[in-house]
């Protein structure tokens, strides 16, 4: 059994934790005071060391894409955090900058030396006001006490409710003043990022894990986790379970220790399918619950890990209705740049729409498969990838359910039986 | 409606945070929606002077983006999370009541001015779903019920607490000043985390 090791989250249950008094207590700025008298180069070495892994969903080594910033070439680098946390499912940035601004302030510290970079921005999405108070705040109090100004420049930038703007490059036209449409790569941002200038941009946990890295040494975070899945992350539970919430373990644990541990599904009911991370990844079932839930596992078994957003459904759920609401939220966040996405998301809705109404046929079936084609690899970023993960992996597990629409010409579920308060009267 | 000298040496600030002036169109627009309420065509005006930029570049970007709103929103600004999780767990319901309960459609504003309601997307609080977000605060795991009491609180000037967020609820304008990177001196207020976001620190101090 797989034990949790909360690293991130190790005092979030202190009241004052947000504070720049509690992480101090707690041995806070200590990591980038001895990053900052290391040579750039070492401090690059000892993250790209310790294994640590982008946690915005796509796995990427921190340290290779610090590596990749060209070096001596007299121009000035950024670096940018991604805070725009948006994908369905992912709740994890959010609470953890509300519990701890300052592990991020002072990550990003260090990895603005490592990158030679004397300007961060952190991009946060804008429907979350306290988390940007607390933020501000946060970045107010390390001014004061001396840990930015000397040197390094830290910008609070809010969006303005944009998912597309969680796209690395949409994010930057979006912090550069314009609308957020993604970028053609190459160039990409670590060559020509923000400004044109050479950029790293970084998932929120992935430069809130430096310090604890920068502390503790490479070996210590090396030791936790799978072969190629280095270090702790933070799993968010959420859905028909009787405890949801945030659960920093090893990369690897499965859900089913995460749901023994917590308490499991909700009471009377059984599990009927899951996203292992966020709904752009291809739904899993009950017969992937002893999947290792880190990079390679979850590839390995036909989904991603993306941002660890275990959203669980049980048997009351309707898939269909699960699936056309996640196809609505995409094209209403097609950003409209490319044809593929733009045109393709707007048509599966058409077809989901009649299909959970009871109004399609079996014919419709291949239809949506077809347009999943065309928009899979064809679109001008990930976006349009996400949109065809649910279809497709649920007609894959679910297409009797689908038929069962057709053949009765509406949807089987009774929408009441999924809700939190079942039962309760209105 | 005009702007202040004031409201001018803000906005100066707020384009100086970044290394092009530019960048500044977001916060502008944040802080135009904390003067006006919304985007004024006044406030499209005066960015696009402040910022060297035609009125339409101006434009484009405030259309591009939902929060801002091209129209007067309420006092109050409800979000009711209808993507799939949210919805499936009772979000749908907690919609449709409000709907009913207040008697608008999606997009609308009470007569009163009070209330504006709309769906919005996933907000990053699955753990505590069903969620609704008033002027962007946190309201945790939402009933039928408690929405309508949220909204009734709205219309008598007495609104319930935020779950996650400062001690009381703030007005529309004044949250949207607070994204504009102003400081409302409210950060200290309210829980550092609710009992989900602490769930896996427990069980790994009760040693699992």
């Amino acid at each position: 059994m797989t034990k949790l090791a909360p690293v991130l989250s190790a005092h979030w249950d202190e009241k004052d934790s947000f504070t720049i008094e509690a992480y101090t207590r707690h041995g806070g700025y200590k990591a980038s005071k001895k990053a900052l008298a290391m040579d750039p180069d070492a401090v690059i070495q000892l993250v790209k060391d310790s294994g640590l892994r982008g946690r915005g969903g796509a796995g990427f080594p921190t340290g290779m894409k610090w590596g990749f910033i060209p070096q001596g070439d007299n121009k000035d680098h950024y670096l940018v955090v991604n805070a725009d946390e948006s994908e369905p499912g992912t709740c994890k940035d959010t609470p953890l900058l509300l519990a701890n601004p300052h592990v991020l302030i002072e990550g990003c510290i260090i990895a603005c030396h490592a990158i030679r970079a004397k300007h961060a921005f952190i991009y946060i999405r804008g429907e979350v006001t306290h988390v940007v108070r607390r933020l501000n705040q946060a970045i107010e109090d390390a001014y004061k006490a001396g840990h930015l100004g000397n040197g390094i420049e830290l910008v609070l930038h809010v969006g303005a409710g944009a998912y597309i703007c969680g796209e690395e490059t949409a994010l930057l036209d979006s912090l550069e003043g314009f609308r957020g449409q993604p970028r053609l790569r190459p160039p990409f941002p670590a060559i020509a990022g923000l400004y044109a200038r050479p950029t790293v941009v970084n998932n929120v946990e992935s430069i809130a894990s430096v310090p604890a890295i920068i502390e503790n040494g490479a070996e210590w975070y090396q030791a936790m986790g799978t072969e190629k899945s280095k270090g702790t992350t933070l799993y968010s539970l959420s859905g028909h379970v009787k405890n949801p919430g945030q659960f920093e373990a090893p990369l690897g644990i499965t859900l089913r220790e995460i749901l023994e541990l917590s308490g499991g599904i909700r009471s009377g009911h059984t599990l009927k399918f899951w996203t292992p991370g966020g709904s752009s990844t291809p739904l899993f079932t009950a017969q992937h619950l002893d999947v290792p839930l880190d990079y390679e596992g979850v590839s390995a078994a036909g989904s991603m890990l993306g941002t660890k957003a275990l959203q669980i459904f049980d048997e009351t759920t309707c898939v269909v209705r699960a699936v056309l609401r996640w196809t609505e939220f995409y094209k209403h966040e097609s950003c409209g740049k490319c044809t593929p996405c733009r045109e393709g998301t707007w048509w599966l809705v058409q077809i989901l729409r009649d299909l959970e109404n009871g109004k399609g046929s079996e014919a419709d079936l291949a239809k949506l498969l077809d347009l999943c084609d065309n928009i899979m690899g064809r679109s001008f970023c990930a976006l349009g990838d996400g949109a065809t993960s649910p279809i497709t992996s649920s007609i894959k597990y679910f297409r009797d359910e689908y038929i069962a629409h057709v053949t009765q010409g509406s949807c089987p579920f009774d929408p009441v039986a999924s809700t939190l308060f079942e039962g309760a009267s209105k | 409606m005009s702007f202040t000298d004031k409201d001018l040496v803000t906005m100066e600030s707020i384009i100086k945070r970044y290394p092009r002036s530019r960048s500044a169109i977001m916060p502008l627009l944040h802080y135009v929606q904390s003067l006006a309420g919304y985007v004024t065509n006044e406030g499209i005006e005066l960015i696009a002077k402040l910022l060297e930029l035609e009125t339409a570049e101006v434009t484009a970007v405030s259309t591009f983006y939902t929060q801002y709103k091209r129209k007067p929103v309420g006092e109050y600004h409800v979000g009711v999370c209808t993507n799939t999780l949210c919805a499936v767990m009772g979000g749908d319901a907690i919609f449709a009541g409000l709907k009913e309960h207040l008697g608008i459609e999606n997009d609308g504003v009470t007569t009163d001015g009070k209330v504006s309601l709309e769906h919005i997307e996933c907000n990053a609080a699955c753990d505590y779903a069903p969620v609704v977000m008033a002027n962007w605060e946190f309201y945790d795991n939402q009933t039928v019920e408690s929405a309508e009491d949220l909204v009734d609180g709205m219309r008598a000037g007495n609104p319930p607490v935020p779950t996650r967020g400062p001690n009381s609820l703030v007005t529309w304008k004044e949250a949207s000043a607070v994204l504009a990177g102003i400081n409302d001196g409210k950060a200290h207020e309210g829980l550092q985390a609710g009992a989900p976001t602490l769930l896996g620190l427990k069980l790994s101090k009760e040693g699992k």
